[in-house]
């Protein structure tokens, strides 16, 4: 027998309108640019956290070393076998150390560290400071007369901003070493050679865009985590959530800086 | 353990509040709260969960804003204070949390050093040491100096909170549900170290609780919190000789379990 079902269908649930989703966008920005700025209050004003700031540019600069190599090496490696049968096609690769060169120095160096940085390190703040939130240990800092944002959030931007570009660095350098182990094997250049190769077509604004870009990179990684787990709310959801958005919006943002700063930099060059 | 008798000045109030109203959304949480806490006592606020006892002490000590009314702390209007002087005030009050909220990633010892170096400016190693001792011997936890918070059973997180409020020499305690989660026998130590800090460091308390064993053991007073307001205060036998059919199921259900 056919049944029909008598009940009635719910009406839909209404959602916040749209103009209430518009005024929580405008009061979402504000809150950030609000944090941004605290950031720049606090960061720069005695009492300096030095010993703090060391402890978190030892956890994400130190920790996350094996696997930036790994990844740096594999890129350059593969990069450069990649690369070959392209240039071979024009008898061109001799040029194969300076294409390597442009690609990691001006673009993958700075973006591959920043978005393991923001998977690895952004996600890790974004958890800590997450369950400190939802633990009230934030809370306990902020009745017992101290200054929580100085010592969790100053000193982990702090941190992310300078040991993200020195690990792009390190990155561009292993990177090139992986290049130059392919390039050795398939076509034995030698060691000066390659280097004088890498050199040759990097100039002063590719240095300095790169650098800015991981600069930009690490500040973003360490006050969009921050941002997350520092207003977490809602329990072990909230941690898991401040984790999440901690990764996925600083990948967003580290991708539209990324075109920002090449754009930039192509004026100069 | 008996509670001792003790000074109370009513004459000079340490907390002073008048006509506190707190809201979230569309819940009106605190509807009018009149309250003076004397130099010396301690106030027990009782209460169901989600009447707002928490939501209390946390406008108190300037976590949380109040949307009406007066909260005077040690002479300070909280809401309306600069952050220095905010700052200033808060070494004067110890907060102890309903789940402690020790630091996880530091050690007890540096979760007592925590507040002390940063608020004493100039202090130096031998008197950070001193102090901590001094705090860890009053909880009677001097042994777990170097062990994380992880290692330490919630009792003893209890009484380390206890202790990194007790280092900086507090005025004014506020306990949150001090002995939520704990075992009859823990519940007694720790109602008796409430006790203890009270006589020991001269404080005046607020005790946030619904554990009648609590209330009566450690308080000097009871505000019974209803409604968002202060229906009983008195004496725990004040409070509680009444036929209010609010009241009563609250007395009965914790003593004749």
């Amino acid at each position: 027998m056919d049944t029909v079902n008598s009940t009635p269908a719910p009406a839909a649930k209404k959602g916040p309108s749209a103009r209430h989703r518009l005024l929580d966008s405008f009061a979402t920005l504000y809150k950030i640019n609000s944090f941004i700025l605290r950031f720049f209050k606090e960061a720069f004003l005695p009492p300096f956290e030095l010993k703090e700031v060391m402890r978190q540019c030892y956890e994400t600069g130190v920790r996350s070393f094996t696997l930036i190599t790994f990844t740096g090496f594999v890129t350059g490696l593969i990069f450069t076998k990649q690369s070959r049968p392209s240039l071979l096609n024009f008898g061109a690769q001799s040029w194969l150390p300076s294409l390597v060169s442009i690609a990691i120095m001006r673009a993958l160096a700075p973006l591959i560290t920043a978005l393991i940085a923001a998977g690895k390190v952004g996600s890790s703040i974004g958890a800590e400071l997450g369950s400190m939130r939802v633990t009230e240990q934030i809370d306990a800092m902020e009745v017992s007369g101290t200054k929580p944002f100085k010592y969790l959030v100053c000193t982990r931007v702090l941190a992310t901003t300078l040991s993200i570009p020195i690990l792009a660095t390190y990155t561009g350098f292993v990177a090139l070493f992986g290049g130059y182990l392919n390039v050795a094997t398939n076509e034995g250049t030698s060691w000066t050679t390659f280097w004088e190769q890498v050199f040759e077509p990097l100039t002063f604004v590719d240095f300095v865009a790169s650098l800015a870009k991981a600069i930009v990179f690490g500040f973003t990684i360490g006050i969009v985590g921050c941002y997350q787990g520092y207003y977490s709310t809602k329990g072990t959801e909230g941690v898991g959530k401040a984790a999440n958005g901690a990764v996925v919006t600083a990948m967003f943002l580290v991708f539209v800086e990324e075109i920002l700063i090449v754009q930039i930099a192509g004026w100069f060059r | 353990m008996e509670k001792a008798k003790v000074n109370i000045d009513h004459t000079n109030p340490v907390i002073t509040i008048r006509g506190l109203e707190k809201s979230f959304g569309d819940y009106d949480v605190l509807r009018g709260i009149d309250l003076d806490l004397y130099q010396g006592e301690n106030l027990v606020v009782l209460g169901r969960s989600g009447t707002g006892k928490s939501v209390l002490i946390k406008i108190i000590c300037g976590l949380l804003k109040q949307d009406a009314g007066e909260v005077s702390v040690l002479g300070h209007d909280v809401a309306n204070i600069p952050d220095r002087e905010l700052q200033e005030l808060r070494t004067r009050i110890g907060f102890s949390f309903q789940n402690s909220a020790l630091y996880d990633s530091m050690t007890v010892r540096k979760n007592l050093e925590f507040p002390l170096v940063r608020n004493r400016k100039g202090i130096t190693k031998k008197e950070v040491n001193e102090s901590v001792e001094r705090v860890l011997d009053a909880v009677g936890l001097s042994h777990t100096i170097n062990q994380m918070p992880a290692e330490l059973s919630g009792g003893q997180r209890k009484r380390i909170g206890i202790a990194r409020t007790l280092i900086l020499n507090p005025e004014i305690m506020l306990y949150d549900e001090p002995t939520a989660g704990l075992d009859p026998l823990t519940c007694i130590e720790i109602n008796d170290l409430i006790n203890e800090v009270q006589q020991r460091f001269n404080t005046s308390s607020i005790i946030i609780t619904h554990d009648l064993t609590c209330a009566k053991s450690t308080g000097d007073r009871i505000a019974m919190l209803l409604d968002g307001q202060f229906q009983r205060v008195g004496s725990f036998e004040e409070v509680f000789d009444t036929n209010d059919e609010r009241v009563k199921p609250f007395f009965e259900y914790n003593f004749i379990q």
